[in-house]
């Protein structure tokens, strides 16, 4: 399956949005994750299926102002 | 101690968290300025290194509060997808609402601003939205649901201070009731004691602070500037006059001749 995470491709095999964060390994609670724009809450990223083409979003805290 | 919003803040200083030369120097700033609350911004997360969870860590251990905001967001769908993401990772319903309308000022976009204040605060959201010293613009966020303003007094970054000082007194004195925070554009503690003289109830600032030669001397300046303004307002401060008054009795004086 071919994904856009942050802007980069990346073909995995990985089916969900949670084994997606672990695969990158990006588990914990310091990460907000958006699927085509949409936020996707923590506690749905294990049942949330990805497909083809989805373009996720992942962020975390940094320095603002 | 300071109320807003319903809650207790030990300092009316809001401080950022961005460009510090180092992390250890952005812990010392902020346990110099005295502040409660730090602004912190959200980003890609960029493959390995795990940059975001170390930074989230460091703040945490800071033990302020957090107002995230909506930086480098240029439209109105942008800044509530950033917020809603920010709510999700910093578990806060505040939220510093940026909505930039110009590339070279960082001029808010104030109709979008008043369209995703809206949109956040039925949402749910506490928004602090960062916009002009324009009354009616801030009439239009009060009306969309904003308890609070956030009015600059010079660009982002500029640290020209208080370009217009009639303005923000103008602003003070329409809206005695809400909260009214001046950011961005502070250079010096002087320019923040002359906002909060105004009757300004906090100031939050960034650059002033992290690009200064010591972070943390400016840091604890800043606190002591905020305090002292603060300080002045509420011991009523004396009108300037043009005459000379004579601050020593003039009565009983010796008489030579």
């Amino acid at each position: 399956m071919k994904l856009t995470v942050n802007g980069e491709a990346l073909e995995t095999a990985v089916t969900t949005l949670a084994a997606l964060l672990a695969a990158l390994d990006y588990e914990g609670d310091w990460l907000a994750t958006a699927v085509n724009s949409d936020l996707v809450h923590k506690a749905r990223r294990a049942e949330f299926q990805l497909s083809d083409g989805d373009r996720i979003e992942i962020l975390s805290p940094m320095q603002g102002g | 101690m300071f109320e807003l919003l319903g809650t207790t803040l030990s300092s009316r200083l809001l401080l950022g968290t961005a460009q510090y030369p180092s992390p250890a120097v952005l812990a010392d700033a902020v346990k110099a300025s005295g502040t409660s609350v730090v602004t912190v911004s959200l980003r890609r997360e960029m493959a390995g290194g795990r940059a975001g969870e170390k930074f989230w860590s460091l703040i945490r251990a800071l033990g302020t509060r957090i107002l995230p905001n909506t930086a480098g967001c240029h439209s109105v769908k942008e800044a509530v997808k950033t917020a809603n993401m920010a709510r999700e990772v910093f578990g806060t319903n505040w939220i510093k609402l940026e909505v930039i309308g110009n590339h070279d000022t960082l001029q808010p976009d104030v109709f979008g601003l008043v369209e995703a204040a809206r949109i956040l605060c039925d949402d749910g959201f506490t928004v602090f939205p960062y916009t002009t010293d324009d009354l009616v613009v801030a009439e239009r966020l009060l009306a969309a649901g904003c308890n609070v303003l956030m009015p600059w007094c010079a660009p982002i970054g500029s640290a020209l201070g208080p370009v217009n000082l009639p303005a923000l007194r103008s602003m003070r004195g329409h809206f005695p009731g809400v909260p009214l925070i001046v950011d961005a554009g502070l250079g010096r503690p002087s320019h923040a004691a002359t906002v909060m003289e105004l009757g300004f109830d906090a100031v939050l600032l960034n650059t002033a602070v992290a690009k200064a030669a010591d972070p943390v001397g400016m840091a604890r300046a800043f606190g002591k500037a905020v305090d002292a303004g603060r300080e002045a307002f509420s011991s009523g401060m004396l009108e300037p006059r043009e005459v000379a008054v004579p601050s020593t009795p003039t009565f009983g004086r010796a008489v030579f001749s």
